[in-house]
């Protein structure tokens, strides 16, 4: 991607560290997120990909300024979000959105429909009783609550999970965002009605020219909805290319590892033990030096324990962190 | 040789709206060392059943029907003072789902697990202590994590700590609530080959409660596939994933996305119908795409086809 497309948004060498204080007397620094950098161009959906842990949240809220980036740059449209003043802010985030995992705690439950998808008009002064009525109506009739008219009466708990979502994304859209940031907008879904929010994400890529940060520890489903996948480990992204390059030819033992996690519906599986990444990640407080997946690797050698590997194209559109390349 | 044998069991709950049937004429064998998967989206009552076989239901269960049979004695016919006694984590356990994250904060991990042969089998504090570290020697955990407190450990560990605590009376059968649901990938997958060990070390039988028919084929011999309080679909693994007789079980598998292979995507429209009000005839005919006549009138009953039993008209 990036020949042809025209660039929406540009990370580069982001860092996010939290301080706490586990004594008294001490603090420590917690790398979120430790140097990533990836493009995003317009009407693209790039997933992010990674085990819990792995800073995929916060990187995607960074990108928001919804968490404050510690160092590195982020571009909008061309211009340096981390340097816009406050008018420029609100103006940015008019166009950069977000959806949330659980559809069950992220919309007010007091509140209708009507007006939980009309709220984000009300912050912008911009629009009449009418213009807000008709743009509520059109945007619930784009996420299919239809008739509109009927779900704009009701109330969360008279929905769906898969309802309550689609709750989210019209809330999302109504304000036409060029940018939306989706952390798990399925996994709560039941599996029946998933691929059809899948499916309802892809179109209004399509039709309303939005581009998604897709947050997901399900590659499966990414496989599904992006154009890109980005594999995250321990605040880094370990391997970034096009979705079936990612998944058909993984070069990153991380990613060749996750990929064999996925227990596919084969009867077979039960009389085998399915490989898989052995341990457990360690925590951000402490990463290990030199390549951060060193020792939890099946392949590690001398190096691996000594060089920080850097992100090195591979192949077209793929790239990978890893001294075997 | 046929360890539970669970016939036309019932459940109904009493909730403000009227009475909600979660379990719905639901029969099944399971064998000595057979895992039987209850596959099923949010609310089929698929824990509701996990919960009846332990006699654990909550307070507005309106009404228990069938029979739970464990050589010859009906479960639900024992007083409840015999059943805690003879059965319940002695024959019969449940890992609860999210269970992980109800460890008591404050006491040490090892004390937790223990605390049932203290009290239920009533061993000493150091031979129920050897006792837990043996069994967590069994689930993959270090012996020094008898002395951690809940925080300390991860998810997975506290998983396979709950799975400890599940099998220190031995019981013949233990159900599985979701046991990998909030776990990453990875360690699902661990957890996963843990399974399978103690299926085939200790001879174990399983009830593997789970939403996903992907992860269901990873240990399962048997799967039931549930919806509406329904088992509309019982039989072999290697039938109900590769040969699906029931419309929802083959719109189910063509709505799981793969890694591996290719293939359209599909999608169930609409949503599981409400309990308290089920549809007419078949629970699924609102979804379903092969509707005949008699599907909206009569309820069908079981129907055999391949060694599957599967509640469908198209089969009747």
């Amino acid at each position: 991607m990036g020949d042809t497309l025209k660039e929406l948004l540009l990370v580069e060498d982001l860092r996010v560290f939290f301080s706490y204080r586990p004594g008294f007397f001490t603090k420590k620094l917690v790398r979120a997120v430790d140097g990533v950098s990836f493009s995003l161009a317009e009407s693209e959906t790039l997933a992010l990909v990674g085990e819990s842990g792995s800073g995929k949240t916060t990187l995607g809220k960074a990108t928001l300024l919804l968490v404050k980036p510690t160092a590195g740059r982020i571009h909008f449209n061309g211009r340096n979000i981390l340097t816009l003043d406050e008018k420029e802010l609100r103006e940015f985030r008019r166009y950069a959105q977000m959806i949330f995992q659980d559809p069950y705690s992220s919309i007010n439950p007091f509140m209708d429909v009507y007006h939980i998808v009309e709220e984000p008009l009300l912050t912008y002064k911009t629009w009449s009783e009418d213009e807000r009525r008709e743009k509520v109506y059109k945007t619930l009739e784009r996420v299919r609550l239809t008739p509109a008219e009927e779900f704009a009466r009701k109330y969360p708990h008279q929905l769906s999970g898969g309802q309550r979502q689609r709750v989210s994304l019209a809330r999302a859209i109504i304000l036409e965002p060029k940018y939306i940031v989706a952390d798990e907008p399925v996994s709560m879904i039941d599996a029946s009605s998933r691929v059809e929010i899948l499916r309802l994400f892809k179109e209004l890529q399509r039709t309303g020219g939005i581009s998604f940060l897709y947050i997901t520890h399900d590659i499966a489903t990414a496989r599904y909805f992006s154009e890109r996948i980005a594999v995250m480990y321990l605040g880094r992204i370990v391997e970034i290319g096009d979705t079936e390059d990612v998944i058909q030819e993984p070069l990153h033992p991380y990613t060749k590892a996750l990929i064999e996690s996925i227990p596919e519906p084969d009867p077979r599986n039960r009389f085998v033990e399915r490989p898989t990444v052995m341990g457990e990640p360690p925590s951000s407080v402490n990463i290990p030096p030199a390549c951060r997946f060193h020792p939890r690797c099946p392949y590690v050698f001398d190096k691996c324990r000594t060089d920080d590997p850097s992100l090195r194209a591979v192949g077209r559109n793929h790239m990978v962190a890893c001294h075997l390349y | 040789m046929v360890m539970l044998k669970v016939e036309e069991l019932l459940v109904d709950y009493m909730t403000v709206r009227g009475v909600l049937r979660a379990v719905d004429t639901v029969s099944f064998n399971l064998d000595r060392g057979e895992v039987l998967g209850v596959v099923g989206e949010s609310g089929c009552g698929k824990t509701s059943l996990g919960l009846a076989l332990m006699r654990l239901l909550p307070e507005n269960t309106k009404r228990v029907d069938g029979r739970i049979l464990m050589d010859g004695v009906n479960l639900l016919e024992v007083p409840m003072e015999n059943f805690i006694r003879d059965f319940r984590w002695r024959r019969i356990s449940m890992v609860f789902q999210g269970s992980m994250n109800s460890f008591n904060p404050v006491l040490r991990i090892g004390f937790q697990v223990a605390e049932p042969l203290m009290v239920s089998a009533g061993l000493e504090r150091d031979k129920a202590m050897a006792e837990v570290e043996r069994l967590f020697r069994m689930v993959g955990l270090p012996a020094d994590t008898l002395r951690r407190y809940p925080h300390e450990l991860s998810g997975g560990m506290k998983q396979r700590a709950m799975l400890a605590m599940a099998l220190t009376l031995r019981p013949e059968v233990v159900i599985l609530d979701e046991p990998t649901s909030a776990l990453d990938v990875s360690i699902q997958t661990q957890i996963m080959n843990l399974l399978k060990k103690l299926k085939k070390e200790l001879g174990l039988a399983m009830v593997f409660i789970t939403h996903d028919i992907g992860l269901s084929s990873d240990i399962c011999d048997s799967i039931a596939v549930m919806y509406a309080g329904e088992f509309v679909e019982l039989g072999p693994a290697d039938e109900v994933l590769v040969n699906p007789k029931h419309p929802y079980t083959q719109k189910l598998l063509a709505a799981t996305p793969r890694v591996r292979g290719g293939g359209m995507l599909e999608f169930i429209p609409g949503s599981p119908p409400d309990l308290v009000n089920p549809p007419s005839g078949c629970r699924f005919h609102p979804r379903c795409p092969f509707i005949i006549s008699r599907c909206n009138t009569d309820r069908p009953g079981v129907f055999h086809s391949d060694g599957v039993d599967v509640r469908c008209w198209l089969y009747g």
